[in-house]
């Protein structure tokens, strides 16, 4: 297929021209960039929820009742649903649909799978070029699972207006662990298989972490909303506190709040240093140096960081 | 972009569906297969048990995979295949997808498979080895 008939066909919503134009851009070959800006002017009308949250909290199982209770609504749904590839043979297994599969059917509804293929943040770096395909293509909702890997699981936040924590009691993943990063960037947290003894609780003590975070009276304060997605228990309710974050966000212009732009800011500067400025350390005469002095017993390793430490801060100091 | 990420990007990983079709429920040999084509470097798709032949060719659609893998072992290949196939015409994927069939497959029905177009047919306890390597070398989109 020509990139004008992709296009076309993308623009037209047909299935085949949206699968194809996605694995361009996740391939990221040359024909990515004129798919993506052919399809700019048509993109800015869906509206994208983040389902994130730990593995076994029930993500998928949510999905699929959000896609039923959108379509209900006669609203058209996308989904890109993310898992990780592994680090060391470059496979991924990608079962998110299993539980969405009775809904391959529907005309109304696109489900896309993708591996992480080396990109960390909970997407990869094709999800937002998906997000832009499928609203290009029409689909009224787009809701994109993340990999569930906790702390690190927020780059969704970049792409989503509305990003939705998913927490379930009895996974050990209890409020302690979730303080930073997410905490931050979740607009709502769901409570799932709150028909589990434990669900009040955890409700409590999300409560109590929330009611400490600092907010002005004009943020957005994250309700918390009990869910049983097997049964579909909540999920209206869940439908309608996405609605009401969707009414808060239109009317500051659909900014998104400082306080998740920062966390976000950090995160990708973060990810960039790692990627980029630790190789270059990594691979410089200082670092080996480094590793001579600890192995031979003159220096710590906590000190030896700390002599590479100080070249860097020298070395930005030059530059300025 | 580090240059190590540009090298994963230009390096596309076949993606493959893996379906079962039909009543029967058991996926063992399928969840085997989908794991050794994964440690290959496959993306594998998985649908889980009772797929419609509409579910699963909508699926690759959407999807975009290189292959499709039926796993089928309750003797009812001839009901499901020529349906798959039928579709795979109809959405204008046959013949650019690879079509696989694994299961109990007597010889006269693998035959009228592969002239239906199935591209290959693996019998129980094909090493998986042997089906990683038929991929490979039969994948048409690069």
């Amino acid at each position: 297929m020509k990139v004008e008939e992709i296009v076309r066909g993308v623009l037209r919503g047909e299935k085949r021209a949206i699968a194809r134009a996605i694995s361009i851009i996740e391939d990221g070959l040359p024909e990515a960039k004129a798919i993506l800006s052919a399809l700019e002017p048509h993109t800015g009308r869906a509206y994208v929820i983040g389902i994130t949250g730990a593995t076994g909290a029930g993500k998928s199982t949510l999905i699929h009742k959000l896609i039923q209770a959108y379509r209900r609504k006669g609203l058209k749904v996308g989904v890109v649903a993310v898992d990780p590839t592994s680090p060391f043979t470059g496979g991924a297994f990608l079962g998110d649909r299993v539980r969405m599969q009775d809904l391959a059917l529907d005309e109304g509804v696109f489900i896309r799978s993708m591996a992480t293929r080396g990109s960390l943040g909970g997407i990869s770096d094709a999800t937002g070029g998906a997000v832009k395909v499928l609203d290009a293509a029409g689909f009224d909702i787009i809701l994109v699972e993340t990999v569930g890997a906790g702390q690190l699981d927020i780059a969704v936040a970049g792409i989503a207006h509305t990003v939705v924590l998913v927490l379930a009691p009895g996974l050990g993943d209890d409020i302690q662990a979730i303080k930073a990063g997410i905490m931050e960037i979740a607009d709502i947290f769901v409570v799932n298989m709150a028909d589990r003894p434990n669900a009040d609780r955890m409700v409590v003590d999300l409560m109590s972490v929330l009611e400490v975070s600092p907010f002005n009276p004009s943020d957005w304060r994250p309700p918390i909303v009990k869910t049983v997605a097997l049964t579909g228990e909540g999920i209206e309710e869940l439908v309608e506190q996405i609605e009401k974050h969707r009414a808060y966000l239109a009317k500051r212009g659909m900014r998104p709040s400082e306080k998740k732009v920062r966390t976000l800011l950090l995160e990708a500067l973060r990810r960039a240093v790692v990627s980029d400025i630790l190789p270059m350390i990594t691979k410089s005469a200082k670092f080996d140096a480094a590793v001579q002095m600890v192995v031979k017993g003159q220096v710590s390793i906590d000190a030896g960081a700390e002599l590479l430490l100080s070249s860097i801060k020298q070395a930005l100091r030059e530059m300025e | 972009m580090s240059s190590a990420k540009k090298q994963r990007a230009s390096a596309r990983p076949v993606r493959v569906l893996i379906a079962k079709p039909g009543l029967d429920s058991h996926d063992r040999g399928a969840k085997v297969v989908a794991r050794a084509l994964r440690d290959a470097g496959m993306e594998v798709i998985y649908t889980g048990l009772r797929q419609t032949p509409e579910q699963i060719v909508e699926t690759a659609v959407q999807e975009d995979v290189d292959v499709i893998g039926l796993s089928i072992l309750s003797g009812a290949h001839m009901t499901w295949v020529p349906r798959v196939i039928e579709l795979m015409k109809e959405k204008g994927i046959f013949g650019e997808v690879l079509l696989l069939v694994g299961g109990i497959i007597p010889e006269d029905d693998a035959k009228a498979l592969k002239e239906m177009g199935v591209d290959e047919i693996f019998g129980p306890g094909t090493p998986t080895d042997e089906i990683i390597k038929y991929i490979r070398d039969n994948v048409r989109r690069g």
